[in-house]
């Protein structure tokens, strides 16, 4: 594109404010970036990065011996995203196929916007939920050592990472060409065989980035496990027991720290290990779509 | 052998439309249990009174309020701030290094948890700026968080305008800038308003970064001014269901508080789906 | 007869795509000039070359001369908006505004305003409501669409038939008072009616302008135009007036493209 040496100064003021209001964008990623890494520093002066990482106990509000082991938060964070995962993917993968292949223009019309309702609501009525209707139907259920556990987080965090994967995977498989479909069909496939072995494959990378995508907002969620999973510190492996993940921790925590202490800045380095970790997650989902993008 | 096929399609049909019903049966339930325990508390004293004896009683007006001069605040930065680097990623630098470079920090500030942005408003407005813990630290704090969704949703509707409108200003000797000024934002900006819609519906239901910047428990009267601490809905809907003095006996404010919240949200986002369906096709091209 | 445009060594890229290889070629005044050739044979990116519209294709350079009035227009010194004001560009899909018919015509005018002409410098100013009526009658009616609308007026530029549409495109462009109209494959998404009145236009427009006419319609070049330029792969192969390029082509390739042996 060529650029015009003519510009009259009033549209080169008008270009200067809008280059500067652009990079504000990058300037607030490197201000998050930087911040978490400024407030996380004094941290490792004091205690030795090793025991953060492979410290098994979570106790920071200990008088005397206060233990910053991140292995159970990080361990409750994987716990309720995998297990959301694991019921969200299918599910959210049905849905999608649904919608893409199946719904008639009416039905999709209604329930689209039903979908984006879902993903408008805000996690804190998805935590309200979990804590006061979910938690006794899991008691019921499954009869938990603690009624506020992880898989009452799992269940919830499913049901807000669903509207994500749809709206992504479907658009995937959106732009798969009717061509396609319609080359098996003539064939005499079956329109289940048609989307197993043409659309599914033809939209896997944008299906798989929605599910990564998904998995990301799962980890970076905080009010509903804050409210779903009871936030006990303990490391263990049981979804029927309570967990506390890595961005409850943060929520809660900073309602009791010292401005500067230890803890304060411990809890900036479990943001930065937090942000780290969903930047790689969006990284991956983003690479995902580039690296296997079938081009139509 | 056909007879097994179509058995078979049948079933894994069946098992997707069951997916569906599924998730439409989550959402009624979520909601069915809101609105039906939120409506016996939900009256006017409860919209318009103050709080009494630490929240069990009387009204969530100054909840009501903050949360509304947070939008307020997103309103007026993150949106004039996303209109503006939506109309230079697609206009100005659509396909160099730099419109790369702008994208991708855009997608990565999508990406960001909210909870870190809390860390980052907690760090840069309240106590590196000073603005202390108030209503201002908060706001800025949710309009970053916001930004990239403006951004996108902007940059979307200002794409969909068709080059042809472009070609045709230009070609009549239009500048750049008035291309864009008479032609590209008029024709983009329902679907610039749609997303701004949604962008401060997202502000006003965000909880946790409010947690690190200032939100009150309980306050008797309003903010007096943005350095003032605040109350917001989102954040008394939580701290009401987990904290507050007799949990089981406030249950009925809790749920109207999730209710008021659902309704302020779902009645943003409803307007902006209705908004966005009713202006798609009123440009042909 | 005097030339209008005269491009010399006019070479185009995209990206690493020589789209255009060294145009040398003399427009006439007052005439109506066709370009002709193939798909891809670079008739519409020469004519874009003309009005600079090719500075928004991203990738694309222009190397190269096309003097207008013994200007060279590609100089980086010209201001390509002043450009395209004199010269007018009318696309293949009609593109009105989403705005009303009088507002369509009257954008142009109300960009660039009145330059008067009193004691000594030119000042610019804003046309009374009054002018800007009359400019946007005589543009439709030039356009021989006003008694089509006159009645409606304030009717969105998008509700009228395709036919209309394209020619409150060309009242759109006279209106701006340029020297020059380029056309590019103006009646390709026209039926024939429509392209009747269109062509029947713009050998009326050449009394006062300077047409240029990209077409893939030979029929079309052959009925309206007084010269005839035909391009294959890049290359100018051959310019002469259009009766002797239809009957007495002198290359092989234009004989083998009227006849319809390539293409």
């Amino acid at each position: 594109m060529r650029k015009n040496r003519h510009l009259p100064p009033r549209e080169k003021a008008i270009q200067l404010a809008l280059t500067v209001a652009t990079w504000s964008s990058v300037l607030a990623l490197a201000a998050v970036f930087g911040e978490l890494l400024l407030g996380a520093l004094p941290a490792l002066s004091s205690i030795s990065i090793i025991d953060f990482f492979t410290g098994t106990v979570w106790n920071p509000s200990h008088p005397i011996y206060p233990l910053y082991g991140i292995l159970p938060l990080f361990v409750g964070t994987m716990m309720v995203s995998f297990g959301a995962a694991l019921i969200a993917i299918p599910v959210g993968l049905g849905c999608s196929i649904w919608l893409a292949e199946l719904a008639s223009p009416r039905v999709k019309a209604i329930f689209k916007p039903a979908i984006e309702i879902l993903a408008g609501i805000p996690s804190v009525i998805f935590g309200f939920f979990a804590l006061v209707i979910l938690s006794e139907w899991i008691a019921v259920v499954f009869e938990p050592v603690t009624k506020l556990n992880a898989l009452n987080g799992a269940i919830m965090l499913a049901v807000m990472m669903i509207p994500i994967m749809v709206t992504v995977a479907e658009d995937a498989m959106n732009a798969v060409p009717m061509s396609l479909r319609e080359a098996s069909l003539a064939l005499g496939a079956t329109r289940w065989e048609t989307v197993r072995h043409v659309v599914i494959p033809a939209s896997l990378s944008g299906v798989v980035a929605a599910v990564v995508l998904a998995f990301g907002r799962a980890v970076g969620e905080t009010m509903t496990v804050l409210m779903a999973t009871g936030n006990a510190t303990a490391l263990h492996f049981d979804l029927l027991r309570s967990v506390q993940t890595m961005t409850a921790a943060i929520a809660i925590d900073f309602g009791e720290v010292e401005f500067g202490s230890e803890h304060y800045h411990v809890l900036f380095l479990v943001g930065l290990v937090l942000f780290v970790m969903t930047f790689l997650i969006n990284f991956l989902a983003d690479w995902v779509t580039r690296r296997f993008k079938e081009d139509y | 052998m056909m007879l097994n096929r179509r058995a078979t399609e049948m079933a894994v049909f069946t098992l997707f439309r069951g997916c569906a019903l599924l998730v439409v049966l989550a959402l009624v339930v979520l909601l069915g249990y809101i609105v039906s325990g939120g409506l016996e508390r939900l009256s006017v004293e409860f919209l318009t009174g103050m709080p009494r004896r630490a929240n069990t009683e009387g009204g969530i007006f100054p909840a009501i309020v903050g949360t509304f001069y947070l939008m307020l605040i997103v309103l007026s930065i993150s949106v004039p701030i996303g209109v503006m680097s939506a109309i230079y990623m697609v206009e100005y630098e659509q396909n160099s290094l730099m419109g790369k470079v702008f994208k991708m920090a855009v997608y990565n500030l999508a990406g960001v948890p909210s909870i870190v942005y809390g860390l980052l408003g907690l760090g840069i407005f309240v106590a590196f700026l000073g603005f202390g813990f108030s209503l201002i630290s908060a706001g800025l704090t949710l309009s970053i968080m916001t930004l990239p969704l403006m951004i996108s949703s902007a940059r979307e509707a200002i794409a969909a305008v068709p080059s042809t409108v472009r070609e045709a200003s230009y070609a009549l000797g239009a500048t750049k800038w008035q291309t864009i000024w008479h032609h590209v934002l008029p024709y983009a900006l329902p679907g610039i308003f749609t997303g701004m819609i949604l962008s401060v519906s997202r502000a006003a239901g965000e909880t946790a970064p409010l947690m690190l910047t200032g939100v009150a428990m309980s306050l008797q009267r309003l903010p007096d001014s943005f350095f003032d601490s605040f109350m917001a809905l989102p954040y008394h809907v939580f701290y009401m269901a987990t904290q507050s003095s007799d949990l089981l006996a406030t249950r009925p404010i809790q749920y109207a508080t999730a209710l008021v919240l659902l309704l302020l949200v779902l009645g943003m986002n409803l307007f902006a789906i209705v908004l966005r369906k009713r202006y798609r096709d009123r440009y042909r091209w | 007869m005097t030339i209008a445009i005269r491009t010399d060594d006019l070479h185009v890229y995209f990206d690493k795509n020589h789209a255009l290889k060294g145009v040398s070629m003399d427009i006439e005044m007052n005439q109506v000039t066709a370009v002709i050739g193939p798909s891809g044979c670079g008739k519409s990116t020469f004519i874009r070359c003309i009005n600079r519209m090719n500075d928004l294709i991203p990738g694309c350079t222009v190397k190269g001369k096309v003097l207008v009035d013994g200007m060279d227009i590609n100089d980086d010194d010209v201001d390509v908006v002043d450009v395209r004001r004199r010269i007018g560009m009318v696309f293949q899909k009609p593109n009105p505004f989403p705005k009303s018919i009088y507002e369509n015509v009257a954008y142009g005018p109300r960009l660039h305003g009145v330059v008067e002409t009193g004691n000594g410098k030119g000042r610019r100013r804003k046309h009374t409501k009054r002018e800007l009526d009359e400019i946007v009658e005589h543009s439709l009616r030039r356009a021989a669409l006003w008694d089509e609308v006159k009645d409606r007026m304030d009717k969105s530029g998008t509700s009228l038939s395709g036919g209309q549409q394209q020619r409150l495109c060309i009242a759109r462009t006279l209106a701006v008072d340029p020297e020059i109209i380029l056309f590019d494959e103006p009646c390709s998404a026209l039926d024939p009616i429509a392209t009747a009145k269109i062509e029947d236009l713009l050998v009326d427009l050449k009394k006062d302008y300077t047409v240029v006419i990209v077409t893939h319609n030979m029929q079309q070049a052959a009925r309206i135009s007084d010269r005839t330029a035909f391009f294959y792969l890049g290359d100018l192969i051959e310019m002469g007036d259009t009766k002797q390029i239809f009957e007495r082509p002198q290359k092989e390739f234009t004989e083998q493209y009227i006849t319809g042996r390539m293409g």
